[in-house]
């Protein structure tokens, strides 16, 4: 049994099919890092398996459970996945310890001390604990990030998503967000990434899928991929990246 | 005469006086201030000469400026301007509470909830269409005389109730340009960790909402305060009814001046303290900490 099945997923935005059916399989404990120019439907791939968008066709199955059936529970489906954004995303309006207990605390129904425990426990483990009275208004790119994850994290999902979580940060910020995701990798979290990080990509994943105009056009090994692409589309967005020196 | 020049071409400083209602002379020092104190009794020596040149001011002076006048008249008024806070206060409770009700119903998306949200937006149209006096008039008049069982016959009840209609209409707008001034992502945000739709709107986006209102939500109560005297048309006696007895013993109209000090004396903290909390509002978006 997969971790997360996507059978022939489909989704339009208006008069644009942003994915004509995708299928793909992730087992337990499994890194997929999906690649691909802005626009080619990574971002909204992500959304879909957290609901965040309906589908037009297609199925999702979360450890063997349709998803998308129309009885599925989206608020209990939703607590079994975390996803981190771009842009973060926290609460402005409360301190990072209340970022990572809301949750906790209001959907599982944890106790304050339970939820409090539990955050400064992952607060810690990430080298955040001294930032737990702050705001996230005054914590770097990298900070607020990093307690994105936490909060995604203190729901202790099945399956993390991460939406190009570096895309947003000044390059010398970078590394303590990816060092983070390389240790939830190492603790065999299954996760689906986004990124245009190819190096990174190369390290961590197991699978590498190159999604273009909405489909998953090749997908291998990060070897395979990167050293060896057998796509004529898959080779020239591999030497845009390495022009641009992303590689 | 140069220094004069460089402060009328420095916009920075215009702005700011501007905004704060010309109270301010930020790096201007003494010499702005002697300025400006010369300037306004220079406007204000200019007026009073206006006032009392013209040919009616001997009359207008008996009238309204009798000292006697004004102060018999003020102690009267201002028990019966009890009344008018005792409005204000109760009904201002009210109407956070019904119109965040009605902002929200308004905000709900999809098409289960489209009567609802019909229904909001038929209210605010007619809750801010139709001129308060004729609220005031058709409730206070109309619902008594149903004489209904268990509808209160108070005239002062049903003033209430016609203000908490019409400040709602404009408050529950005021609300939903805060709830639509929080960023779609906060509520993506908050769903994806499985919190529910109320759950998010609770914890999330209306905390964020109502603190960017609180300066337009003083500014309705502002209004409110004032129009607690059009409760009047009823026969009520509150301020200004107060005002027109006392008028009409004597001939004179110093009532209506120990009335007008009343409202001034609420309603203007209310205005310096509504732009106190926009200044600060901006000084903190400045500073990069909106909630530090």
């Amino acid at each position: 049994m997969s971790a997360l099945h996507l059978d022939g997923v489909r989704k339009s935005f208006g008069a644009t099919e942003v994915l004509r059916g995708i299928d793909l399989e992730l087992e337990d404990h499994e890194v997929v890092c999906l690649i691909g120019a802005s626009g080619s439907g990574k971002s909204t791939l992500l959304r879909c398996v957290n609901l965040l968008e309906p589908l037009d066709a297609g199925r999702i199955f979360l450890g063997g459970e349709e998803i998308t059936r129309r009885a599925a529970d989206v608020n209990a489906v939703r607590r079994r996945i975390g996803i981190v954004f771009q842009a973060f995303n926290l609460f402005p309006h409360m301190t990072v310890l209340r970022n990572v207990t809301l949750a906790p605390r209001d959907v599982l129904g944890l106790s304050r001390a339970e939820a409090e425990a539990r955050a400064l426990e992952l607060l810690a483990r990430f080298g955040l604990a001294d930032r737990a009275g702050e705001y996230p208004d005054r914590l770097s790119g990298g900070q607020q990030q990093r307690v994105a994850i936490v909060r995604a994290l203190a729901m202790r999902p099945e399956l993390m998503l991460l939406d190009e979580v570096t895309s947003a940060l000044d390059p010398e910020l970078v590394a303590e967000v990816l060092s983070v995701i390389r240790e939830l990798a190492e603790g065999g979290m299954t996760m689906l990434i986004a990124t245009h990080e190819m190096g990174f990509a190369r390290d961590i994943a197991n699978r590498v899928c190159f999604l273009d105009d909405g489909q998953i056009l090749e997908q291998g090994s990060p070897q395979a991929i990167f050293s060896n692409p057998t796509e004529q589309r898959t080779q020239q967005f591999l030497e845009r990246i390495i022009e641009a020196g992303r590689l | 005469m140069a220094s004069e020049g460089d402060r009328r071409s420095d916009p920075e400083v215009e702005r700011r006086s501007r905004l704060l209602g010309g109270l301010h002379f930020e790096g201007e020092g003494a010499r702005g201030v002697a300025i400006a104190l010369v300037s306004t009794a220079v406007f204000v020596a200019i007026l009073i000469a206006a006032v009392t040149q013209s040919p009616g001011w001997p009359e207008v002076k008996r009238t309204f400026f009798d000292w006697g006048d004004i102060s018999n008249a003020f102690p009267d008024i201002a028990r019966a301007f009890v009344l008018n806070v005792k409005i204000f206060l109760v009904c201002e409770v009210f109407i956070l509470v019904f119109a965040l009700l009605i902002a929200v119903l308004r905000s709900l998306r999809g098409p289960v909830f489209f009567p609802l949200r019909a229904l909001a937006i038929v209210y605010c149209d007619v809750a801010r269409g139709v001129p308060t006096i004729l609220v005031i008039l058709l409730l206070g008049l109309g619902a008594p005389a149903l004489q209904l069982t268990g509808v209160p016959r108070s005239r002062v009840f049903w003033a209430g109730v016609a203000l908490i209609f019409v400040y709602s209409g404009y408050v529950a707008e005021v609300y939903r340009a805060g709830i639509e001034s929080v960023h779609p992502s906060q509520e993506a945000a908050a769903r994806s960790l499985g919190l529910s739709r109320f759950q998010a709107l609770r914890r999330v986006i209306l905390p964020q909402a109502i603190r960017r209102v609180i300066p337009p939500l003083l500014n309705d109560f502002i209004g409110l305060q004032k129009d607690t005297a059009l409760v009047s048309v009823l026969g009520v006696v509150e301020a200004v009814n107060q005002t027109q007895i006392d008028s009409a013993a004597t001939f004179t109209f110093g009532a209506y001046l120990a009335a007008a000090a009343l409202f001034v004396a609420i309603t203007i903290p209310l205005a310096r303290l509504t732009d106190w909390l926009i200044a600060r509002d901006r000084q903190k978006r400045q500073a990069g900490g909106a909630f530090a």
